[in-house]
C-alpha cells in the first residue's frame, strides 16, 4: 500500500458517460491484483474531506487505468483532469478476488463499472470463460471487445433491448445454466449494483456455485480505520459481525454476506 | 532545531501532534503509510469493557468542509483490544493513549481499571462526549453532576495519566474544564464532534442511519479554537486542542489560543500524512520565529491593548 502523488497520463471519453483516466503510478500499478481499488484525492475539491474509491480497470507496466462515470461532485470534478495534472492516490487497497483455479469454469457477472472491475480477473484467468453484462441501455455495456479479445464469450442484456437480450442479466444466466452440459464446477465473480449481486448470490447458493461478489459501500478512510464501509457478515457461531469492505472486502464469498439486511 | 517535546502533566509527548481517537483506528491501519514513531501519540478508537457493534449504515456523510459521522463506537472490548492490538503497539515507542467509554459510571471504572496494569498504555482519554450513543456517554459530557461523578470515579480507579475529553455542546466550557481539573484530570482535550444532521431533500431521509451525528473537519475549527481559548483561561492543566486541523497553521492557532498539544482527526482520511506535515510545519514556524519550544508559543494570543478579552462577554 502506498500513498503517493501520481501524474495523469491521459483522460478520454469512453462511452455511455464513462471516462477513461490513465495514471502514471509506477509503484502502485505493478502491485494491483484483480478486484483491488485505489482511493483518489480529487484535486480542486478543497471543501471535500473524503477521497473517492475506484476499481482499477487495467494496468500496463507503470500505468493504471480507471473507468468512471460522473455521478456526483467528485466524479464530475475529475472530468477536468488533464495530462500532467497531479493527484494523490492510496493503493492498492482491498482484498481483491481469489485467483480462478484451473479445472473450474470462470463466470463473470457485471453491471456498471463492474465490467471494468472484472477486466484484470479475466486477463489473469487460466482459461477464458463466460461473461454476463447487464445495463439499462446499449451505452451502459462496456468493454465487450476487450473481453472478447481475451477469448471470453460475452452475453449482454439491456433493460430496453437496445443491445443483446431485452431483460435483466439473471434472465440470461438462467437460460445459459438450463442448457449447460459441461460438468466443470463454476467459479462466479460478480461486481455491479446490489440488486444484481444479491440475485446472483441467491442463485449461487441454490445451485451450489462458488461465488464472490465485490460490494460497493460508501467509504471514508479506505484503509480500515474509520468503520464507515461496513457490511454484515455471517459468523461461524450463527451470529453476524460488521466487516470492513475496504479491508476484509470489497470481495466477499456470497454465502458469508447477510443479504436480508440490504 | 526547536524542542518539539511537550509535557502533559505526567505524560511526555515526543511531539505536540497526536492523532485523534476514532480517526486512526488502533495503529496498524496507517502503519504501512507512515512511521508511527514520528507521532506525538496515538489515541486509539474508543474502547468499552465489552465488545460493541456500533450503528447501522450509512454511518458517515460528507458535508461542506466537514464530515458527519454516527459510527456508534464499535470496538472489540478491552480484552479484545489488549490481545489483538497491544502486541503490535508495543513494538513502537510512540505513546499510546486509550480512549475509553461506558454506559454507566461503573462501566467507566471497570474499563479504566482494566488498563491500569497493561504494559504499553501511556494514558487514558475519558470520552464523555460521543454524540452517537443513545445512553450514557453524551449525557456524561453535558450534565455537570454526571460529569463530575464519572471523572472522580475514573480518577480514583487509575494511576495512569488521565485526559478528559470535553463535549463542545455545553453552555459554558469553562465550567466543565474547571470541574475536570478539580476532580483530578491531568489534562483536558477538546473538542469532540459537534452534534449535527443532514437531510437528503429528494428522499427526505436523513443522510445518516442514526439520523443525527457529529460534525468534524475544517468546518468546526473556529468553534473549537474559541472553546480551547476559553478553557485555557479557566484551568492550569494542559489542553489538547482538536477540531478541523489539516495544516500547521491550524495547529498553531490552537497553541496560540492556549493548547499544549493538538490532535489531527478527519484530515487523516483526506491525507494520511497530515499529522507529519503539521509536525514539520510547527517546527519550521518555531525556528522561523526564534522560539525554543512549543511552550514558549502557548497561550501567546496577542489581543492588543484595547481588544476585548473578557471570555464571559457575549458576541453580537
Ligand atoms: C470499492 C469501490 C470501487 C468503485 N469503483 C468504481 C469504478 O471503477 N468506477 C466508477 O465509476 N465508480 C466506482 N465506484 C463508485 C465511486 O466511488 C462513486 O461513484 C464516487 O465515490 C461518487 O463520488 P461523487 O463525489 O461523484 O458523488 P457524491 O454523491 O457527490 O459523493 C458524496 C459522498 O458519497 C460517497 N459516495 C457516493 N456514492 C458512492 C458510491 N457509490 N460508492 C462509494 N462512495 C460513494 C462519496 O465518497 C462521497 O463521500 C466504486 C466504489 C467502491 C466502493
Ligand atoms: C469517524 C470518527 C470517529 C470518531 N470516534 C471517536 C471515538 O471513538 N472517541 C472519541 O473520543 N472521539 C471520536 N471522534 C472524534 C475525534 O476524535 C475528534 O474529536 C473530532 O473528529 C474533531 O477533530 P477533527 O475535526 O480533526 O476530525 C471520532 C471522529 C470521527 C470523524
Ligand atoms: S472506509 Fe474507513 S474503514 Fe473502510
Amino acid at each position: 500500500m502506498y500513498c503517493q502523488t501520481v501524474q495523469v497520463a491521459d483522460q478520454s471519453e469512453f462511452q455511455g458517460g464513462y471516462r477513461l483516466l490513465t495514471l502514471d503510478a509506477p509503484d502502485i500499478a505493478p502491485e494491483v491484483s484483480p478486484g483491488q481499488f485505489v482511493h483518489v484525492r480529487i484535486p480542486h475539491m478543497e471543501e471535500s474531506v473524503l477521497r473517492r474509491p475506484f476499481s482499477v480497470y487495467r494496468t500496463e507496466g507503470p500505468q493504471l487505468q480507471i473507468l468512471y462515470k460522473g455521478v456526483g461532485k467528485g466524479t464530475r470534478t475529475m472530468t477536468y483532469l488533464r495530462a500532467g495534472d497531479e493527484l494523490s492516490l492510496i493503493g492498492p487497497l482491498g482484498n481483491g478476488f481469489p485467483a480462478p483455479q484451473p479445472g473450474h469454469f470462470p463466470v463473470l457477472v457485471a453491471g456498471g463499472y463492474g465490467m471494468a472491475a472484472l477486466y484484470l480477473l479475466a486477463r489473469s484467468a487460466p482459461q477464458p470463460g463466460i461473461a454476463f453484462f447487464g445495463g439499462r441501455s446499449a451505452p451502459d455495456i462496456l468493454c465487450v471487445d476487450e473481453f472478447e479479445s481475451l477469448g471470453w464469450e460475452v452475453r449482454m442484456t439491456t433493460q430496453d433491448g437496445t443491445r443483446g437480450r431485452a431483460g435483466i442479466v439473471t434472465d440470461e444466466i438462467d437460460d445459459w445454466w438450463a442448457v449447460r452440459s459441461d460438468s466443470q464446477p463454476l467459479e462466479v465473480y460478480a461486481c455491479g449494483p446490489n440488486a444484481m449481486l444479491e440475485a446472483v448470490a441467491r442463485r449461487a447458493m441454490e445451485r451450489d456455485w462458488q461465488a464472490w461478489v465485490s460490494v460497493d459501500r460508501n467509504m471514508g478512510c479506505g484503509v480500515g480505520a474509520c468503520l464507515t464501509c461496513v457490511l454484515k457478515v455471517k459468523q461461524p457461531d450463527g451470529e453476524w459481525a460488521w466487516k470492513r469492505s475496504c479491508k476484509e472486502g470489497p470481495v466477499f464469498d456470497c454465502r458469508d454476506i447477510l443479504w436480508e439486511e440490504d | 532545531m526547536p524542542n518539539l517535546s511537550v509535557q502533559l502533566g505526567p505524560l511526555t509527548l515526543p511531539t505536540p501532534v497526536l492523532v485523534a481517537s476514532g480517526t486512526f483506528g488502533y495503529g496498524p491501519e496507517y502503519a504501512e503509510l507512515i512511521d508511527l514513531n514520528q507521532l506525538g501519540g496515538i489515541v486509539v478508537k474508543g474502547i468499552a469493557l465489552h465488545p460493541t457493534k456500533g450503528n447501522p449504515t450509512p454511518r458517515t456523510a460528507e458535508v461542506a468542509s466537514g464530515l458527519l459521522n454516527a459510527i456508534g463506537l464499535p470496538n472489540p472490548g478491552a480484552e479484545g483490544f489488549i490481545q489483538e492490538y497491544m502486541p503490535f503497539l508495543r513494538q513502537y515507542t510512540v505513546p499510546v493513549i486509550v480512549n475509553i467509554w461506558g454506559k454507566t459510571v461503573a462501566e467507566y471504572v471497570d474499563v479504566a481499571r482494566r488498563f491500569d496494569t497493561v504494559e504499553g498504555v501511556h494514558a487514558l482519554e475519558l470520552n464523555v462526549s460521543c454524540p452517537n450513543i443513545k445512553e450514557g456517554s453524551a449525557m456524561f459530557g453535558t450534565c455537570m453532576d454526571s460529569f463530575r461523578a464519572v471523572v472522580a470515579a475514573v480518577r480514583a480507579a487509575t494511576a495512569l495519566p488521565l485526559i478528559v475529553k470535553l463535549a463542545p455542546n455545553v453552555s459554558d466550557i469553562k465550567e466543565f474544564a474547571r470541574a475536570a481539573e478539580a476532580e483530578g484530570a491531568d489534562a483536558i482535550s477538546l473538542i469532540n464532534s459537534v452534534p449535527a444532521m443532514a437531510i437528503d431533500v429528494e428522499t427526505r431521509k436523513p443522510k445518516l442511519a442514526n439520523v443525527t451525528g457529529g460534525l468534524t473537519g475544517p468546518a468546526i475549527r473556529p468553534f473549537a479554537v474559541k472553546l480551547v481559548w476559553e478553557a485555557a483561561q479557566a484551568v492550569t492543566i494542559p489542553i489538547i486542542g482538536i477540531g478541523g486541523i489539516s495544516k500547521a497553521e491550524d495547529a498553531l492557532e490552537f497553541i496560540i489560543a492556549g493548547a499544549s498539544a493538538v490532535a489531527v482527526g478527519t484530515a487523516s482520511f483526506t491525507e494520511p500524512r497530515t499529522v507529519l506535515q503539521v509536525t514539520d510545519g510547527i517546527a519550521e514556524y518555531l525556528e522561523r520565529h526564534g522560539l525554543e519550544s512549543v511552550d514558549s508559543l502557548r497561550g501567546s494570543l496577542n489581543t492588543g491593548s484595547d481588544a476585548a478579552v473578557d471570555t464571559d462577554s457575549e458576541t453580537n
